[in-house]
């Protein structure tokens, strides 16, 4: 099976800024983006999953740096960025949009891309598509319970959220830094991600996320020509420091072993799905 | 030339002003077909016999014999006929039609098309965009079967749409993962997202299909995935 999907090239980079650096999760390669992106025009506005009250991930429409920053970060939990793509164009007025999102979101808008029954004036207003790599993600109430119950830290309280050494890691405002097990999150993982077989946001211009590249970098993976165009104007500009994805550690393999270790546990839930009589989507 | 005709039924032009909200695509569409009929942009009287496709626009009053023969009309004439928008697709707002309004208070009963007669494709949506509807019609001048097998479906089963149809067919399958395609999709701004899950005000929902259809954990064409 195809790991990664088609793509260009990979490499691992950083935001060279250390601003962004300080408040990105990995290697701030999307807070980078969208606001080298603002910045040179490129872009016009950018759809981020910006935090809400209690460490809630909300969709928003950002137009200038700061709202860019003030939103970076992962957050775990659903954040519905397509609900805000139709305002991006029509309340804000955007003519290039940049969109980033899990893979199933990037399925989603690429098939409104494909598709645009209810998405009058939107498909060309669409610059740049930005991945995420992502396993799996958990409902609010979820990842509450996992971050409350399990790490007795109230989300009120949360700065930061993280995973990677097989662990879920808290860090609340306060210092105080509460870990779980991975395997211990899995039962409050939404049910609608085990049908998804796509780890590396396939269908982005560009995929990036921590995995395969050491800690404060971002591996990254150039799809499109609209990706690489982006990508090479990033790197002139001098926004991203590059290394090639060959000299790093744990480096392409890591990726590999965790896409494909989802595409073979989701290609079983699939298969059962189907044996049961269960609807996929199609 | 490939023939086509615009015919509307009892519909509110939406779908003929999506059409012309093309701008210059418009030009190229109308450049590559023959347009023979449409109330609006051709003046012409009746519906030649012989067109190749005929978009065919809102729903059909059931209590209007008129309406009934257009549509059989239109079917016998049209080698490819289109249910044009969510009243010919899957009823809209027709579906709320229960009589009484002016000025004909005996009109109580619609249909959408696509329950009448045979169609061959269906475009959902109130209206729906214009890149859909030129999308459509340039697949099927292209005979593009492919890319039109999702409408072609629609047309088949298409008649339940409403906000309603992503509780059953999605969240109640444990598909939703919460992209909100759907809240955007919508036109009437009845579906909203909570916890991650859309929201459907059912007083807003008019029953257009956008959100169901914009779905990719309902339809996802192999297609879409090629993105180069």
């Amino acid at each position: 099976m195809d790991p990664f999907g088609s793509y260009k090239f990979a490499i691992s980079a950083r935001a060279t800024n250390n601003q962004i650096r300080k408040k990105s999760q990995d290697g701030g390669i999307v807070s980078a983006a969208y606001i080298h992106g603002l910045e040179s025009g490129l872009l016009d506005g950018v759809i981020v999953a910006d935090k809400g009250e209690d460490f809630c991930a909300i969709p928003k429409v950002a137009t200038t740096v700061d709202e860019v920053l003030s939103a970076a970060g992962t957050k775990y939990t659903t954040s519905p960025n397509l609900s805000v793509l139709k305002s991006a164009v029509r309340e804000y007025g955007c003519d290039k949009v940049g969109f980033v999102g899990t893979p199933c979101q990037v399925q989603s808008i690429r098939k409104m891309l494909k598709y645009p029954v209810g998405y009058r004036h939107v498909p060309d207003k669409i610059a740049l598509i930005m991945g995420i790599f992502c396993m799996e993600n958990f409902p609010y109430n979820g990842l509450k319970t996992i971050i409350e119950e399990h790490c007795g830290i109230k989300m009120e309280d949360v700065a930061k959220t993280d995973i990677g050494k097989g662990k879920f890691w808290v860090y609340s405002k306060w210092g105080d830094v509460k870990t779980i097990k991975l395997k211990d999150t899995h039962p409050y993982e939404q049910h609608s991600c085990h049908v998804c077989m796509d780890y590396t946001a396939e269908l982005a211009d560009i995929s990036t996320g921590s995995v395969g590249s050491p800690d404060g970098w971002s591996t990254i993976f150039i799809r499109t020509a609209k990706g690489e165009a982006f990508y090479k104007a990033m790197e002139e500009a001098g926004v991203i420091e590059i290394k090639n994805i060959d000299d790093v550690k744990p480096g392409l393999g890591l990726v590999e072993k965790l896409a494909n270790s989802k595409k073979d546990n989701n290609g079983k839930e699939r298969a059962h799905r189907k044996e049961i009589g269960l609807p996929l989507p199609y | 030339m490939v023939k086509v005709a615009h015919v509307q039924l009892s519909s509110c032009c939406g779908c003929l002003v999506s059409l012309t909200d093309t701008y210059e695509k418009l030009l190229d569409v109308l450049g590559a077909i023959d347009l023979v009929y449409s109330q609006t942009l051709a003046d012409v009287r009746e519906v030649p016999d012989d067109v190749d496709i005929i978009l065919l626009e809102g729903s059909v009053c059931l209590s209007d014999h008129h309406a009934l023969e257009t549509a059989l009309a239109c079917r016998e004439k049209a080698k490819i006929l289109v249910a044009l928008g969510a009243c010919a697709a899957s009823g809209n707002i027709t579906r709320f039609s229960r009589g009484g309004q002016m000025s004909k208070p005996v009109h109580d009963a619609f249909a959408p098309l696509t329950e009448v007669v045979k169609c061959d494709l269906a475009i959902p949506g109130c209206p729906p965009s214009p890149e859909s509807i030129v999308a459509v019609i340039t697949a099927a001048l292209e005979g593009d079967m492919d890319y039109l097998e999702p409408y072609a479906e629609l047309a088949k089963y298409g008649s339940e749409a409403c906000g309603c149809d992503l509780i059953v067919k999605v969240i109640n399958k444990s598909l939703c993962m919460g992209c909100g395609a759907c809240a955007a999709a919508c036109p009437t701004r009845a579906v909203t997202m909570e916890c991650g899950r859309p929201a459907i005000d059912k007083e807003i929902c008019i029953k257009c299909g956008a959100c169901s259809v914009q779905c990719p954990r309902i339809r996802f064409p192999e297609l879409i995935e090629k993105i180069e």
